[in-house]
């Protein structure tokens, strides 16, 4: 047995969470595996295709319920993406469910070609992402996964920060005649507050603010909008949150309103800095003419330091004390 | 339409005259591999392939994947003969705009897959052959690899998993001409002995010559016992050319006129030959 994973939240940003009427969720991964369920009861078209990684994916009582909706392909994550290709080009509607780090880049030429290039509906679900694996070490990192796959065309790249946003990832790539690929994290986290709209491609303004604006993706969203409550309380600094659970198609006007209306703008991912949404956003900001004060927050171009996954963020300021403190230097 | 021995025969030369044509025209092309391999396709795509050029997308379509991606003057030369599309198209081979690229794409009516990087044909032929399974269809599902490219490992990933799921609609078939770009694919990075190698991964393995048309079709039609079936077609790269074949250099090599003229004076006395009955 591992020891229990240390909190991804101080005692004071959960003491943030509750002041928020914030009520925790379960795992994201979770999420998937629920819905991924409910809607292959209904869809006998369906299938999970795993290598050996139907437990990481929470795929265990699915498999059981419904055998013939899952083909195992073992240890082999090219042959797992070739394989749900062939099966897509026969008219099933298949997941393809492997832990991020490998399934991104062990099995990136086969995502490319026969995936993409050929656009085959192949749902790529990236399980255990960004550093879920946190202690298990760089090998288990997918830190690289939003540069690969970003640079590849013909695919929808999400990366959801709660459970409604993962069902809607889920019920998106279901529908989807084309390429998706999903990362999901494991750790349970707090639902975010409700939006009126909820859609692929559009991103959640979570709280409303002119002096900063915190643009962040999966994991790290709730550590943006504690960091926002804890600016407002304490330091009287009004911070717009956005929700990008949609990398690509990126939302460029929520992108472009927050660059115009607020002073600075701070981006936030739990993946490399290079090639990630931090690059993206800046991109899009600089080619329009806008220039606000800017930083990405991610996991910096260095050996990863050691330790779980909330050993890391906090180490690299992933939370509400260390975008607090970020967002303060760059608006001084 | 049935044809005979000798009518396939025919057709060979015939399928060999247009790929040098056509890759002395567009002035790119691999020219050995698509002579090796042209045999097979012929067999394949008049005797055995259940496919219907005016509804190429039919579900119950067989499938035919090119993993061997580099060969596809062959596969073009061979799906405009079947009606897919017009023998003129192959003029635009490697042109700006032109859907006829080096290696295949299903912008190309027949193109089942993208193709090109090697050791991914067999992957996308389990999952056919694997959905087939699964909704009790008959269809079968046939990859052609190049003898250089089973040193992709992803071809042995593949491999292990069909013969997991007994495949027996999954017919593999190995163009055995020994080179690769580089040399003999015995100097390069020997995968000898390549039949024991199959069957070792559980699957019945038949070795042919392959350009004998009967002798490819009784491999292609025979029954399988209940595993996945490799076909170990022993070939010659540049087959049908006297000064092509079994040479290294026509991996990619492009014939000037002069050596088009000569390649295609040699084919015209083959045809001739097969005409007139001598053969």
């Amino acid at each position: 047995m591992s020891a229990p994973a240390p909190s991804m939240f101080s005692p004071q940003a959960s003491e943030m969470a509750k002041s928020l009427g914030l009520k925790p969720g379960k795992a994201n991964l979770e999420q998937f595996a629920d819905t991924l369920t409910l809607l292959a009861r209904k869809d006998r078209r369906i299938l999970a295709v795993t290598s050996d990684s139907r437990g990481s994916g929470k795929l265990g009582p699915y498999g059981q319920e419904l055998p013939d909706q899952i083909v195992e392909v073992g240890i082999a994550e090219q042959n797992l993406v070739g394989v749900a290709a062939g099966l897509a080009s026969c008219g099933k509607k298949v997941f393809a469910v492997s832990p991020a780090c490998f399934l991104a880049t062990r099995a990136l030429e086969q995502i490319k070609n026969d995936v993409c290039y050929s656009d085959m509906p192949v749902a790529l679900i990236g399980i255990s992402a960004g550093v879920s694996y946190g202690a298990l070490g760089t090998t288990h990192h997918s830190l690289h996964d939003f540069a690969a796959l970003r640079a590849i065309n013909n695919l929808s790249i999400l990366a959801p920060g709660d459970n409604a946003e993962s069902r809607l990832a889920i019920e998106y790539a279901a529908r989807s005649e084309h390429p998706v690929y999903v990362r999901f994290g494991k750790a349970p986290l707090y639902d975010l507050p409700a939006s009126e709209s909820l859609q692929v491609g559009q991103a959640r303004v979570l709280r409303n603010g002119s002096d900063l604006a915190f643009i962040a993706t999966g994991e790290t969203v709730i550590h943006a909008l504690l960091a926002a409550e804890h600016l407002a309380v304490f330091h009287q600094i009004q911070t717009r949150v956005i929700s990008l659970h949609t990398l690509r198609p990126l939302d460029s006007e929520s992108i472009l309103q927050a660059a115009r209306q607020c002073r600075a703008v701070i981006t936030v991912e739990e993946h490399m800095v290079h090639g990630g949404l931090g690059e993206a956003v800046a991109g899009l900001v600089l080619q329009s003419g806008l220039k606000p004060r800017f930083r990405i927050v991610g996991i910096p171009d260095e050996y990863t330091v050691t330790g779980a996954q909330a050993d890391i963020f906090r180490h690299y300021g992933i939370s509400m004390e260390g975008l607090s403190q970020t967002a303060r230097q760059l608006l001084a | 339409m049935t044809y005979t021995d000798k009518q396939l025969q025919m057709k060979s030369v015939e399928y060999r005259r247009r790929i040098l044509k056509a890759i002395a025209h567009a002035g790119a092309g691999h020219t050995g591999g698509s002579l090796s391999c042209v045999d097979i396709l012929n067999v394949l795509y008049n005797r055995v392939l259940r496919v219907d050029p005016a509804n190429p997308t039919d579900p119950t379509r067989d499938r035919y994947i090119q993993s061997k991606g580099h060969s596809v003057e062959a596969l073009f030369v061979v799906l405009a003969d079947r009606g897919f599309y017009d023998q003129s198209l192959l003029e635009t081979l490697c042109q700006y705009r032109s859907h006829f690229v080096g290696h295949p794409t299903r912008k190309v009516p027949g193109v089942e897959f993208n193709t090109g990087a090697l050791g991914h044909g067999l992957s996308l032929g389990v999952g056919c052959a694997l959905a087939s399974k699964k909704d009790l269809a008959d269809f079968r599902t046939y990859v052609l690899l190049g003898d250089g490219e089973l040193a992709e490992g992803s071809n042995w990933e593949a491999a292990m998993s069909a013969a997991h799921y007994r495949l027996d609609n999954l017919i593999a078939i190995v163009d055995h001409n020994t080179l690769q770009i580089t040399g003999r694919t015995r100097d390069v990075c020997s995968n000898e002995p390549l039949d024991e190698k199959w069957q070792a991964f559980g699957w019945e393995v038949r070795t042919i010559d392959g350009h004998c048309i009967a002798q490819i079709t009784e491999a292609l039609t025979r029954p399988s016992k209940g595993s996945p079936v490799c076909i170990i077609a022993n070939t010659r790269k540049g087959k049908g050319v006297s000064f092509m074949e079994d040479v290294g250099k026509w991996h990619h090599g492009v014939p000037t006129d002069k050596e088009l003229q000569m390649a295609l004076q040699e084919l015209d006395l083959a045809f001739a030959e097969l005409e007139s009955g001598v053969n």
